[in-house]
């Protein structure tokens, strides 16, 4: 297997962007990566694209090769692959533009990422959204996405004494963050008292604690590591890329305190890369509830089990923290569109790494970390990224 | 969701038909055709035999749903919860009969059938199990009440190897 770095990284704004449509959000992000790659398209072997739910959510199947198309690329007939594992997608179609490179059946690949959520009504989305749980055995019975992990949340307060606020101190870690990045769907500041007063979604998670349904497109260029010198000075090396499953439903789980399909990425990811813990900068988590980062800092073990939501709330994970924690803002203030959210955060990790992230930049940062998850963990992957030297 | 498609769950929705391994005994639902615990899955192809769940149960974890499922609107706010059975599988219901502050960890209820929602005026109704409480709402510091304490998973896979 070769090494893979990335050459180059793009994304469009997230947001609900009622002028811009699937076609022409997805190819911002492609052209922004090919630009920044300094590539020619004639020199991509395969474009992989990460997407959730477009049959659904935009009547149109069959979007990768559409995307090639409408790039002008439709006469180099490259093979155009969707990619899709729920919220995931976009991080399981890095994975596989990975071994893609990594294998040497491709010298260059695109993987883009795209979700257009803001042409059904929120309702709609809200069904959609919930068919990455088990539809015949928790939908059916009345279960929603965040009714599911309210579930995680509440056994999380008994089992471990997590509180509301400690909760509620999730959005406004990520808004803060958010505040920072031009990129993102929120950019505003919250409050506490702001977060806790908010309307009830499925208690104890209210309307802030769920990351929003957002529009937008990311896209990354990888190729050999050993030619990334080629093309940029900054090559970032992909260290280790593992996706992992686990059941379906919920209620099928050993603990529903954790998720072990994200445990265990994490342990053969530090393996897979040499690298430990404590090595990483900078860290992209899957935040989509409050719940969601608490249990990923756990699971991955930035914090001790049932220490998360304390940690959170000193200010361990703040900007230049041990790690430093979803700079972007995460899924909920950068924003969630499915399945462009992997490879967002892909972006903005290299961005750090190359020292590009400006004014939410951590200085020095080597190692990056970035965790996604489908549904309620059905999915877990964890990507460890480094400034190749 | 078409007719045929809810009709076919309706031994398992209506009346909590699970399955259980002969090779290990561990007891599933919905039934499975294949065991997740026995070491080696072949051993269990045509040995999981139909297995009838009691419908007895604890709530190990609950939630107040406000932004409901399609097709729940008219129950708002509802409780949903994980139920543990005595036999091994926990389920995904509501807790109904018992006003949604008032349900707790640990709360004892039992398998009812109830209409879950319908299609609009015309549509399908469906029916299923909700989960109703099979004795009086028990304090609410009744802390480990059911212990959920089991190993974690190693780097190289799950407890069933």
């Amino acid at each position: 297997m070769r090494d893979v770095a990335i050459l180059g990284v793009g994304m469009t704004k997230f947001g609900e962007l009622w002028d811009r449509s699937f076609r022409e959000l997805g190819i911002e992000a492609g052209f922004q990566a090919l630009v920044d790659a300094k590539l020619s398209s004639k020199d991509l072997g395969a474009l992989y694209l990460g997407n959730m739910a477009s049959g659904s959510l935009i009547e149109q199947e069959h979007i990768a090769p559409l995307l090639v198309d409408y790039a002008g690329l439709s006469g180099h007939h490259l093979p155009a692959i969707r990619v899709e594992a729920g919220g995931a997608s976009g991080a399981v179609a890095l994975h596989q533009g990975y071994l893609a490179v990594a294998s040497g059946a491709y010298d260059f690949v695109v993987v883009g990422g795209a979700e257009k959520l803001t042409d059904v009504p929120d309702v709609t989305a809200n069904r959609i959204t919930g068919a990455t749980a088990d539809q015949e055995w928790e939908s059916v019975f009345g279960a929603t996405l965040p009714g599911l992990w309210a579930l995680m949340a509440r056994r999380h307060m008994y089992d471990f004494g997590t509180t509301r606020e400690q909760l509620a101190q999730v959005p406004v870690h990520m808004h803060e963050m958010g505040s920072r990045n031009p990129n993102a769907h929120y950019r505003n500041k919250i409050t506490l008292e702001q977060v806790l007063s908010a309307g009830p979604v499925a208690e104890p998670l209210g309307v802030f604690d769920c990351a929003p349904l957002s529009d937008g497109a990311a896209a990354v260029v990888l190729g050999p590591l050993d030619r990334a010198r080629k093309f940029t000075d900054t090559p970032v090396q992909i260290r280790a890329s593992v996706v992992t499953s686990d059941t379906m439903a919920l209620h099928h789980r050993t603990s529903f305190t954790r998720l072990d399909s994200t445990i265990v990425a994490a342990k053969r990811a530090f393996a897979q890369a040499r690298r430990r813990l404590t090595d990483v900068n900078v860290a992209e988590i899957h935040d989509a509830y409050s719940i969601s980062a608490l249990l990923a800092l756990e699971d991955i073990g930035f914090s001790e089990k049932g220490a998360a939501g304390r940690e959170l709330a000193e200010g361990k994970f703040a900007l230049g923290g041990t790690p430093t924690v979803n700079s972007s803002g995460g899924l909920k203030a950068q924003g969630r569109p499915f399945g462009a959210v992997g490879v967002a955060q892909a972006v903005e990790i290299v961005r750090q790494l190359r020292g590009e992230a400006k004014e939410r930049q951590v200085s020095g940062a080597q190692l990056g970390l970035a965790h996604d998850v489908g549904g309620t963990g059905a999915t877990s992957v964890v990507h460890l990224f480094e400034r190749a030297n | 969701m078409s007719i045929a498609r809810f009709w076919r769950e309706t031994p398992r929705r209506y009346n909590l038909g699970g399955s259980r391994c002969l090779n290990c005994t561990n007891v599933y639902f919905p039934p499975r055709a294949v065991c997740p615990s026995c070491t080696a899955h072949r051993q269990s192809l045509g040995k999981m035999e139909p297995f009838q769940l009691s419908g007895e149960g604890e709530v190990i974890s609950y939630t107040i749903v406000h932004d409901p499922a399609e097709g729940f609107e008219m129950q708002v706010p509802y409780a949903l919860a994980l139920v543990r059975t005595p036999e091994g599988p926990v389920l995904t219901g509501q807790v109904v009969d018992i006003s949604p502050e008032e349900v707790r960890i640990g709360l004892t209820v039992r398998a009812t059938f109830r209409k879950l929602r319908e299609e609009g005026k015309a549509g399908v109704i469906h029916y299923g199990y909700k989960f109703t409480p099979s004795q009086a709402a028990p304090s609410p510091d009744r802390r480990g009440a059911v212990a959920e304490s089991v190993a974690e998973p190693t780097a190289t896979g799950n407890a069933a190897t």
